[in-house]
């Protein structure tokens, strides 16, 4: 029996493999939170007037906000004095083309097995790449633009489709939301931001890969995907950062607005560095990520696989006011030797006719806690809405914690909500089944876990399951034998 | 080929094999009868390496190595199969997907390239047919909602997917009815060549009407007591276990 164990805390006890610190040159900010450093920040990006004054508005309500204590998570009071919230890396002159970016820029992306290159070529995704705060390249734009699709950074969006960002921004996640969102909003640096007009069904997925590179930065970028009517679009989102003894903030705001009869899937590998195996260091992920189905028949689907961060704290929400809208939820989420994960969706059902699916997939090792939090609430003129909530949690061991907080409101009598859960152990006898079919504990254990994975997987694009399935084993990876 | 001297094993501190010899000839079928609680299920868990019981003394000297100090996987690869009692689901991952990975594992530990997709395929369909499954099976999850005839013919396929040269059939026939069992030991004597040997752990005589043994060993408070050949198994269905219990008292 203590055998077993041993062997799965040497399964799931791994090192993190992407904790290298490039040496790229950064335009930094001092330390600290005051109007200075946000007209400092507003003004590194040549800002409209329009922009600061909304940052300004959602610091001095930030200010009077308190910082939540309701998740299932622990960790030391942050000290937002501590953190700087700009750094950049510092650009040499405009960038013409690819080759003209930092080479330390390049061999970290190449080094995250991201070769901008190779990713244009090859396999037709359209990259925006964000190290720390500034998005540094961003692929396929003109072929792109040839459809009307607008796919850029999202300080390239405030100085070229001010319209757009001012109509939609804050439309989904406004500023007086959270604590977080609050500050997002006053100091989000980057991010990106992607319009598919009317009719257009995007040809490639989108991805953005976001990289915390500098010490003592906290990241704050924001993410506005809007589709308008019949539109569709995929977009990936991917995330590493370097190994630090000290906790990283990662505070990002994502808004997802669908008109009439769009759709748009949102899949995230969130593979921020975790922290060592006594909890030192690691991102504390915060995250805000909301999409609108603002018209009829409209369809967002959240799908994410979270193996990273220290701490992890998201809800996924999907707000169902077009009739006969549709909201999903997928989900896995890994936590390992000292991480925290409280994570989960809102579904706000609206509309008549609406609904959703929520399957969430939660695998703890280590000493690790891992919470599902969700809520489904019906409105009272949502007639007819219907929910499906599946919630699984696995344990490999027997010191983490796994927990499921299912909030259900429900104002009127047609709606139908379904909710099944379940707890499992990986089974000795299923590893001895492996074993005696010639299969190592090792790579037993990275079967069963896909295996227990697979709906969710199947939700994310062809190469984009691949690599989360590769993520899993290398996240359960150890040194057995 | 398996040569099985003087074992002795306990689980949780009580003996449960004590003493047992036992030879094994390439292409020989052994069958393991005897009462309850006799040590039948224990011979087959020691010899896959379960972790649970404790081999006190003895050797089990499986193609020239004695293979007690090796962890079960590398029995398994090594050509030891055990088809379980009990067969265990992994919800989730496809009959394919398993088979791929142990086949590859077992190539792996012999030196051999890894089957391609389509190789495997082409392996798959030929030993679907072997054993008769149909391809439904190899989608769907590892025992995952199959029936106890299911779980059982998915054992014989694994097997003959994985050719190992001493398969250990334990209760097989436990839970099936008479056409099912009939399917499944039809699987088994496809798989006999000559070379490759079984040994067949059964508490009735039923069995080996359709696997026919070489040799019947009668298992008895951890100890082979009596041997013979298949007539024993008829003698034993006639007449009980009692007999047999009072020539040892004596």
């Amino acid at each position: 029996m203590s055998e077993d164990l041993k062997i799965i805390d040497e399964v799931t006890g791994s090192d993190y493999k992407w904790g290298f610190v490039s040496n790229i040159e950064a335009d930094t900010a001092p330390k600290g939170l005051n109007e200075d450093i946000i007209r400092f920040i507003s003004a590194k990006k040549n800002e409209p007037q329009w922009m600061l004054d909304f940052r300004l508005k959602a610091f001095s309500q930030w200010k009077k906000m308190e910082e939540p204590s309701w998740a299932h998570v622990s960790y030391p009071e942050i000290d937002f004095q501590d953190i700087i919230y700009y750094s950049a890396p510092k650009p040499k002159k405009t960038l013409n083309s690819l080759d003209e970016l930092d080479p330390e820029v390049k061999a970290t992306f190449d080094k995250l097995g991201i070769s901008l290159e190779e990713q244009k070529r090859l396999s037709g995704v359209a990259v925006d790449a964000v190290i720390d705060s500034v998005s540094v390249k961003t692929t396929f734009r003109d072929e792109l633009a040839k459809l009307g699709i607008i796919f850029c950074s999202f300080s390239e969006a405030v100085r070229e489709h001010p319209d757009l960002v001012k109509k939609y921004m804050g439309s989904v996640v406004p500023y007086t939301d959270n604590y977080y969102a609050a500050l997002n909003s006053a100091v989000f640096s980057d991010g990106s931001f992607c319009y598919i007009p009317k009719g257009v069904r995007c040809p490639m997925e989108l991805s953005t890969y976001f990289r915390i590179n500098s010490a003592g930065t906290g990241q704050f970028e924001r993410t506005l995907i809007i589709a308008d009517e019949g539109a569709y679009a995929s977009y990936l989102e991917g995330c590493t950062a370097p190994q630090r003894d000290e906790n990283q903030l990662h505070a990002a705001v994502v808004e997802i607005y669908a008109h009439k009869d769009a759709q748009v899937k949102y899949s995230t590998v969130q593979n921020w560095y975790p922290g060592d195996k006594n909890g030192k260091g690691g991102v504390y992920n915060f995250v805000t990520k909301r999409g609108l189905c603002a018209g009829e028949r409209a369809k967002i689907s959240w799908t994410q696989v979270e193996t990273g961060s220290a701490i992890t704290w998201k809800y996924p929400s999907v707000i169902l006011k077009g009739d006969h809208s549709v909201g999903e939820f997928y989900s896995v989420a890994v936590t390992n030797n000292m991480q925290q994960a409280d994570t989960g969706t809102k579904m706000i059902h609206i509309g008549k006719n609406t609904s959703s699916t929520i399957v969430s997939k939660g695998i703890s090792g280590g000493k690790s806690n891992n919470s599902y939090r969700g809520l489904v609430r019906i409105g009272k003129n949502a007639l007819n809405a219907r929910n499906f909530s599946q919630c699984d949690s696995l344990l490999l061991g027997d010191k983490c914690g796994a927990h499921t907080f299912p909030y259900i409101e429900c104002s009127n009598p047609t709606a139908k909500v379904e909710h099944e859960a379940t707890t499992s152990k990986v089974g000795e006898d299923q590893i001895f089944y492996c074993n005696q079919r010639g299969i190592s504990t090792e790579d037993a254990v990275g079967l069963i876990v896909n295996g227990y994975c697979r709906e969710v997987f199947n939700q994310l694009p062809m190469e984009f399951a691949v690599e989360a399935q590769k993520l899993l084993a290398v996240s359960l990876e150890g040194s057995v034998g | 080929m398996l040569s099985i001297k003087n074992l002795k094993a306990n689980i949780e501190d009580k003996e449960i094999l004590k003493g047992l010899n036992l030879e094994i000839n390439p292409g020989e079928v052994h069958a393991i009868m005897g009462p309850n609680g006799s040590g039948k299920s224990t011979l087959a868990s020691v010899l896959a390496g379960r972790e649970e019981y404790n081999v006190t003394e003895g050797e089990v000297i499986f193609k020239g190595e004695n293979i007690l100090e090796m962890a079960p996987e590398d029995r398994a690869r090594k050509g030891i199969f055990l088809a379980f009692q009990y067969p265990i689901e992994i919800p989730g991952v496809s009959n394919a997907n398993f088979m791929k990975t142990a086949v590859n594992e077992v190539r792996k530990s012999k030196g051999l390239a890894p089957l391609d997709s389509k190789e495997f395929l082409k392996l798959m369909r030929e030993k679907m047919q072997l054993v008769q499954v149909d391809k439904t099976m190899t989608q769907r999850s590892v025992n995952e909602g199959f029936s106890g005839g299911e779980k059982k013919r998915n054992e014989i396929f694994q097997m003959a997917m994985l050719e190992p040269e001493l398969g250990v059939l334990d209760e097989t026939d436990s839970g099936l009815d008479i056409d099912a069992l009939r399917i499944v030991a039809d699987g088994v004597n496809a798989l006999r060549d000559g070379k490759r040997s079984f040994i067949v752990i059964t508490h009735y005589q039923r069995l080996l009407d359709y696997i026919v043994p070489d040799f019947v060993h009668v298992l008895y408070k951890g100890r082979i007591v009596k041997s013979g050949t298949k007539e024993l198994a008829l003698e034993l269905e006639e007449k009980g276990y009692d007999w047999i219990k009072e020539e040892v008292e004596i």
